[in-house]
């Protein structure tokens, strides 16, 4: 159960943001120092970091459903147990986070039920669909591989609680990465059907693992001062260029093709790709994605079902604290 | 490297189930099962605490379930293994307990079921510690420790829904109500593990009972909930006569292995 003291936020910050406070604060992050829940910070700093965190913690606990839809169809004991294990610490993953935003002052369940509302956002990645076992290969290859890329600069982020919570998200994303790729490994040195089964998943997330970095430098709207404050150390498009440098030869050491015919390597080495449709990706953030209203149909379910439990456990324990009380009191 | 078919086929494998073999696949099949039944609750539980304490407990079983079915692979000695008779065994195959195949239901229930063979299964392991056979005791003392947690884990919900609110209260009584009549089978004994207990491989399971009903009834007086008075108690699992759920659980879990013959993974 997690705590009640913090089920209100109280708001905007109140503190006055006078200049010499908002400037000392700059200074401190200047000189890379590392900003803790109890120091004075600028609300819009706090307001950027919450939303961020918690829709990164929204990202984990929704990211457990495309995984979650293979654990009973895991091919092998061996598999089930990894992947049950895998979407087992992305669940840890959000509630750490969830806890690293309830260090600015929102409570978890305010935030989950915004998230539940469609008002909050979550990594629009986890709107497609897992068709095929080769989809888990897939999404441990990529998709967490895609979130090493983005998270790896995080660690070194201003804000303390979460720079540590990366630190120990990225051990686990890049085993979960290793997994994934070893999965996709063994499907490519299978029969036929496998090797099919492994290029058709790669054809289907590609496009939109290269989304996950989000929009393109010169549209994107938060960069500004998330780079001031070191919340952001690389813009999107460094990150999305890095991670297809990083991914094209191990496509090509698995034997699968990139779907991008026109992709060539230029002079300085990086690969360049495609352009990206991201009409695409404006039409799955609008709601639109193949899963959207079965993502949060199904957060929602767990919710509702889950209430008279939540209920009982809150109603279980202050009986036993009346109780208590009472023999105290004798 | 094409894997092509080697030895696995759609067809169900044939298993030699002499005593031990068939002592250890009941149990491997009890621990498959019900972590199988876990792990379905994975995203999906009443809060993020139990998402990962439900998924910890599957994966306890699972490893469970690995060792025992690794171990029946080698005293039988036929070239199975444990995919093998996960993968490839069918409805009338399987031997584990009913009431462990048994739909996961509202939390309650999933709770219920939990806690009535935690509570088994604490007691069993722990007495198997002192078998003769050296890996069923090295693998009882392994699922001893997590069995205990099982046991603190469930005893505590039941306690909490059962004292919890009227709503809670209502839905554990009714699972303790539907789930009663699986619970004999944890403690019979046939022919075939009757010879294994008086080798001192296995534990009579009858020796257990009391202590068993002691704890159940314990937890229960606790939680403010009562147990039936109706001792019929039905039995099947362990000879391969189930109830229709595994059906659907076994096409769910097999359907890659059953699809695509003989491919590696």
């Amino acid at each position: 159960m997690y705590t009640q003291a913090l089920n209100t936020s109280d708001g905007d910050d109140r503190g006055i943001e006078d200049a010499a406070r908002a400037a000392q604060f700059q200074a401190r992050i200047d000189a890379d120092e590392r900003i803790e829940p109890n120091d004075w910070m600028p609300a819009a700093y706090r307001k950027t970091l919450t939303r961020q965190i918690s829709q990164h913690a929204h990202s984990e606990i929704v990211g457990m459903l495309p995984e979650g839809n293979w654990i009973t169809r895991a091919p092998t004991l061996r598999r089930k147990a990894a992947l049950l294990a895998k979407v087992q610490d992305e669940c840890g993953h959000g509630l750490y986070l969830y806890a690293a935003a309830e260090t600015l002052g929102s409570a978890r369940e305010e935030l989950v039920d915004l998230m539940l509302a469609g008002k909050a956002k979550y990594s629009s990645i986890f709107n497609y669909p897992t068709l095929t076992w080769a989809d888990i290969g897939t999404i441990g290859w990529l998709v967490d591989g895609a979130a090493i890329m983005n998270q790896i600069p995080l660690c070194r982020c201003s804000y303390g609680p979460y720079a540590r919570a990366m630190i120990r998200v990225c051990k686990e994303e890049s085993f979960h990465q290793r997994q994934g790729f070893e999965i996709m490994l063994t499907l490519c040195r299978g029969t036929r059907e496998q090797r099919a089964m492994a290029q058709n998943a790669l054809d289907r997330w590609w496009w939109p693992v290269l989304m996950m970095f989000g929009p393109p430098d010169k549209v994107s709207q938060h960069s500004d001062n998330s780079t001031k404050w070191k919340i952001k150390r690389f813009s999107n498009d460094e990150l999305r260029q890095k991670f297809v440098d990083a991914t094209v030869p191990q496509a090509q050491f698995l034997g699968l093709t990139i779907p991008d015919p026109d992709m060539r390597q230029n002079e300085k080495g990086n690969w360049e790709y495609s352009p990206i449709d991201w009409n695409e990706f404006n039409q799955v953030l609008a709601g639109n994605g193949p899963c959207n209203r079965d993502r949060l149909a199904a957060r929602r379910k767990a919710h509702e079902d889950g209430a008279w439990v939540r209920e009982a456990a809150m109603a279980h324990a202050g009986k036993r604290k009346h109780r208590q009380l009472a023999q105290a009191a004798e | 490297m094409d894997t092509g078919c080697e030895n696995m086929a759609t067809a169900n494998i044939t298993v030699s189930e002499t005593p031990l073999v068939l002592y250890a696949l009941r149990r491997a099949d009890d621990a498959l099962i019900l972590g199988h039944r876990l792990s379905e609750w994975c995203g999906h539980a009443p809060m993020l605490e139990e998402d990962m304490a439900l998924a910890n407990m599957g994966l306890d079983l699972l490893g469970q379930a690995r060792e025992l079915y690794t171990y029946a692979a080698r005293v039988e000695g036929r070239n199975n293994d444990e995919d093998k008779f996960a993968y490839l065994r069918d409805v009338r195959q399987y031997r584990n307990l009913l009431l462990l195949e048994q739909p996961n239901g509202d939390f309650a229930r999933t709770m219920v079921r939990q806690f009535f063979y935690a509570a088994f299964a604490d007691l069993y392991w722990r007495a198997m510690m002192a078998s003769s056979d050296p890996t069923l005791a090295a693998i009882a003392a392994k699922s001893e420790k997590e069995s205990a947690y099982h046991l603190r884990h469930s005893s505590e919900w039941i306690v909490r829904l059962g004292d919890g609110t009227e709503e809670s209260h209502r839905r554990a009584q009714t699972a303790i109500d539907d789930l009663w009549a699986y619970t004999g089978e944890m403690f019979a004994v046939d022919d075939s593990e009757r010879g294994l207990i008086d080798a001192g491989i296995a534990i009579d399971p009858a020796s257990l009972r009391s202590q068993w009903l002691k704890t159940v009834t314990g937890v229960a007086g606790e939680a403010t909930l009562s147990l039936p008075n109706n001792d019929w108690m039905q039995q099947g699992g362990r000879s391969g006569r189930h109830s229709e759920h595994l059906g659907h659980l076994l096409s769910e879990l097999q359907s890659l292995q059953r699809t695509f013959p003989g491919a590696t993974w």
